[in-house]
């Protein structure tokens, strides 16, 4: 499908992609988050039960830090979404690079989530068992994947009109 | 001792009943009197101006009522001893009819019915520093979430339930706050000093994040004389409700945003000055 687009012969689609390169990741940057924290709400919470609304062991800044990035990806997940319509509007969707930002949000997020919110804030746990810690082992190792291969993309989808080796085609 | 107690809540009880007759007569002449204003209004304007659009008749109508829903009626009876119900009546009262009614532009339509000379010296009054004031977002976020944070942090909860006047006023507090709160992030009616949208977004995150963590402090900390279960349930219905009511106005900023960022045709970008020069060669 990106190869489809990009050798389409609408020529300013190919341009407006570059030109709105930042725009297309933060995009995907504000859905990952808000998509996360999505999963995390639908299916930890409300059908798998895993995690509890509010553990009575949670620190204060852990409901403070909670709160404000329950904010966040709810404001993120609307705003992403918009600014994707935006991008699509104006010709300049760039699906590599939306989806470079979407995992690096992604997967920031639940590692933030992982390691700063669920051990040392202590706002609630993966699930109330004693091998909690198979649980958090196994979300970071997903959460640096997920960031990782982020990464790899948004390195892919980098300043590629500088290159001064590539024509017009190969781009 | 606790015999005496249970005398004493009865009386409490039968004191609250009769300021609560009291006060709902009050609000329920209060709102249906801005509703029959509303809708006279739109008649008579409807003469002399282009029709004025029917959805926000309907969203006054439907904000009015749910105004009334929370604070007459069955809902604001249970809400004097149920901390669930007092939520529900509070997500109607302060999030629910001040966003429908937001969406109803009523000052637009004060503006349209009043003469001109009238007109001018109420904008004159709403540009002027004190409403400016009140109306600036991180203000208004003062207003919303600080006087919530209030009410449950502190014995206002209770005191509310055994003072006829701090129940009014707490009430009135909680709509207009909420008003104030949805005026200031999504302009459907004229607004003299405008913040830009990102600006609004970053004032919203931090007000939302208020909401939620009170919410969840609510759900721990319970206010006095609140059992621990209805306390539980009612955080639960605050957090998520709210969430629900706040996706919308979300939803609505950002849409505002996208027609207001939609691409022109001078833009840079694009086709636009490849067909400009068409349409001038084909001149």
């Amino acid at each position: 499908m990106i190869t489809d687009y990009e050798n389409s012969q609408d020529r300013t689609g190919l341009k407006n992609e570059r030109t709105f390169a930042s725009r297309n990741f933060w995009s995907g940057f504000l859905f990952g988050i808000g998509f996360v924290a999505f999963i995390d709400e639908t299916f930890f919470h409300q059908l798998l039960r895993w995690h509890h609304f509010y553990d009575k062991s949670t620190t204060d800044i852990g409901l403070i830090s909670d709160g404000l990035f329950h904010a966040l990806s709810w404001f993120a997940t609307i705003a992403g979404l918009f600014l994707l319509a935006d991008l699509r509007r104006r010709n300049g969707y760039w699906l590599k690079r939306w989806l470079a930002g979407l995992f690096i949000g992604a997967g920031g997020f639940q590692l933030y989530d992982g390691i700063i919110q669920h051990k040392l804030m202590r706002i609630h746990q993966i699930r109330y068992v004693d091998n909690v810690i198979t649980y958090d082992v196994i979300w970071n190792i997903i959460a640096v994947i997920i960031l990782l291969f982020g990464i790899y993309l948004t390195i892919l989808t980098r300043n590629k009109h500088h290159n001064v080796g590539d024509t017009a085609n190969e781009r | 001792m606790n015999d005496n107690n249970e005398v004493h809540h009865i009386a409490g009880i039968r004191h609250v009943n009769l300021i609560n007759d009291y006060s709902q007569l009050l609000f329920l002449l209060l709102f249906s009197m801005l509703l029959i204003l509303y809708i006279s209004a739109v008649i008579r304007t409807n003469r002399h101006y282009k029709t004025w659009p029917l959805y926000r008749s309907a969203c006054f109508i439907f904000g009015i009522c749910c105004a009334l829903l929370a604070v007459v009626g069955p809902l604001a009876n249970r809400a004097m001893m149920d901390f669930t119900a007092h939520m529900v009546s509070h997500l109607l009262l302060g999030m629910l009819a001040p966003l429908l009614i937001c969406i109803a532009a009523p000052m637009t339509l004060v503006l349209r019915t009043l003469s001109i000379p009238l007109a001018r010296r109420l904008t004159k009054i709403l540009r002027s520093w004190p409403l400016r004031f009140v109306t600036h977002p991180i203000v208004t976020t003062f207003l919303n979430i600080g006087g919530l944070w209030l009410l449950y942090t502190t014995n206002l909860y209770s005191l509310m339930h055994s003072n006829s006047l701090l129940h009014l006023v707490v009430h009135f507090h909680v709509f207009l706050a909420g008003y104030v709160f949805t005026i200031s992030i999504i302009y459907f009616d004229p607004m003299f000093h405008r913040k830009s949208f990102i600006y609004r977004a970053i004032v919203f995150i931090f007000a939302l994040a208020g909401h939620g963590i009170l919410s969840k402090y609510i759900y721990a900390h319970p206010p006095e004389g609140v059992p621990l279960q209805q306390a539980e349930y009612g955080s639960k219905m605050m957090y998520y409700g709210g969430d629900v009511i706040d996706a919308i106005i979300i939803f609505i900023l950002c849409w505002q945003w996208y027609k207001t960022a939609r691409p022109r045709i001078e833009e840079p970008f694009g086709k636009s000055k490849r067909i400009r020069e068409q349409q001038a060669d084909s001149v």
